[in-house]
Formats: C-alpha cells, sequence, structure tokens
C-alpha cells in the first residue's frame, strides 16, 4: 500500500492538461514525497512513465479502480534530479 | 544546471485542428520543462489575433485582407470536413464533451508556461496585420530569430 503525500484529480481531463498539471503539483511538492494522481485519460499512463523517467522522478505503479486510474510518483531528491 | 532542452514550432496553417496540435505539443513539451517557442507566420498568425476587431490605419487592400481571414483562434476553419464552418462547430460540441480544451485555452495556458510566442513581422505586412490587432504579451521576430532557437532545438516541427 502506498500512502500519497498528496492528491491531484484530473478525472475527465484530456491531453495535453494531466501532465500539465503534474507537472504544477510536482514542482510545489518537496523531494522525496509522493504524489497520487487520478486520471480518467487511457494514454495518461504512457504520458506519465515518460515524463517521470526525463524528469528524474520515480514512477512507483498505477492501480486501476472503476475506470480510475490511480498513479504514484515519488519526487527525486536534489541530487537525482536530472539536468 | 545543464541547458534546458528546447522546441520550436513554426505554425504556418491557419486550420483550427492543425492549430490545436501545435498547441498541445506546445504545452506538452513546456511540461517536458523544454524551452518552448511557437513561431508563426503567414496564416498561423490569424491564432494570434483578437476576437474583437481593432482600431487601426490600414489601405483598402489590408482592410480587405483583415475581412477575409478569420479574426482570432476560436473563428479558424478545420483543415478536413469544415462543411462551410459547420465542422468547426460540430467538433467544438465533441471536445466540449470529452473535455479537450479549445484552441483559445491551449495559447493561454501557453503562455502561462511562459511558452514564446513569436509572430513573423514579414508576414504581417503581407497580410495587413499589426501589433495592436494581435494578442499581447507575443514577440515579434524574423527568421534569423527563429533559428537562432532552432538550431539549438532539440524538437523542430512546422505545422
Amino acid at each position: 500500500m502506498i500512502t500519497a503525500d498528496k492528491v491531484l484529480n484530473v478525472k475527465g481531463l484530456a491531453c495535453p492538461m494531466p501532465i500539465v498539471k503534474t507537472k504544477k503539483a510536482m514542482e510545489e511538492l518537496f523531494p522525496g514525497k509522493i504524489l497520487e494522481i487520478q486520471a480518467t485519460d487511457r494514454g495518461f499512463k504512457a504520458d506519465l512513465e515518460a515524463w517521470t523517467e526525463n524528469a528524474g522522478h520515480q514512477f512507483l505503479g498505477t492501480i486501476e479502480e472503476n475506470s480510475v486510474w490511480k498513479h504514484y510518483v515519488q519526487k527525486a531528491s536534489d541530487v537525482e534530479e536530472k539536468q | 544546471m545543464a541547458k534546458r532542452k528546447k522546441t520550436t514550432i513554426v505554425l504556418f496553417s491557419g486550420d483550427y485542428d492543425k492549430a490545436m496540435a501545435a498547441y498541445i505539443i506546445a504545452n506538452g513539451a513546456a511540461a517536458y520543462d523544454h524551452e518552448v517557442t511557437v513561431f508563426h507566420t503567414f496564416w498561423g498568425l490569424n491564432a494570434l489575433r483578437k476576437a474583437n476587431q481593432v482600431d487601426v490605419k490600414k489601405g483598402v487592400l489590408e482592410k480587405l485582407f483583415g475581412k477575409m481571414m478569420p479574426r482570432g483562434a476560436e473563428k479558424l476553419g478545420l483543415s478536413k470536413m469544415n462543411v462551410a464552418g459547420f465542422g468547426p462547430k460540430l467538433i467544438k460540441h465533441v471536445m466540449k464533451k470529452h473535455q479537450a480544451l479549445p484552441l483559445t485555452q491551449l495559447i493561454e495556458t501557453a503562455q502561462e508556461q511562459e511558452v514564446k510566442l513569436v509572430a513573423c513581422t514579414m508576414t504581417m505586412d503581407l497580410l495587413g496585420l499589426q501589433e495592436k490587432e494581435l494578442l499581447d504579451g507575443i514577440d515579434y521576430a524574423g527568421v534569423a530569430a527563429y533559428l537562432g532557437d532552432a538550431s539549438e532545438g532539440n524538437v523542430n516541427l512546422f505545422i
């Protein structure tokens, strides 16, 4: 069981808004903390996996419940962060 | 800190669907932490026009161009299935249903994400468009400025 430090609701939103909002939410998070993103866009999982890898964060996994996907991402500590 | 990656998009088309694709990529690239430039030339300039008529001095030909071209993002037609303006109405209805953002809001979001919007001044002259008629907070430049960005670009697109 993963406990999120913050929950972001992007249910119903279409591309590119889920990733735009995820980026903003991650900026407000402290390193090492976990963000839960609730989404309904089918393509978002692939988007998120690619995005987290590029940004140097950690994609923890996905749980599906009643057509809502809950994605978990852990923010990189400052050292790990790419760039 | 290493240099940020760059994405540049030339928006030549004045079609609603193509402009949407351009702005979805622009917003996605900004979320990817790229420095993003959208360079508007020819018909793509119409996406930057203010929706209301702006009082500016113009010659006959410029006035005619101004009247014939779509005034602002929401007036653009579709590249396919335009059906004399019915197509855009239909697609906007479907977009609402699927909560896809209209082009105007995609442009606003891009500006919030600090995407650099550039209007090509040479084609502005050709089409008789003036700065006052275009959105606030955009840049004005030519091909060299675009190439300055594009030559360092990791993603360069022409739409």
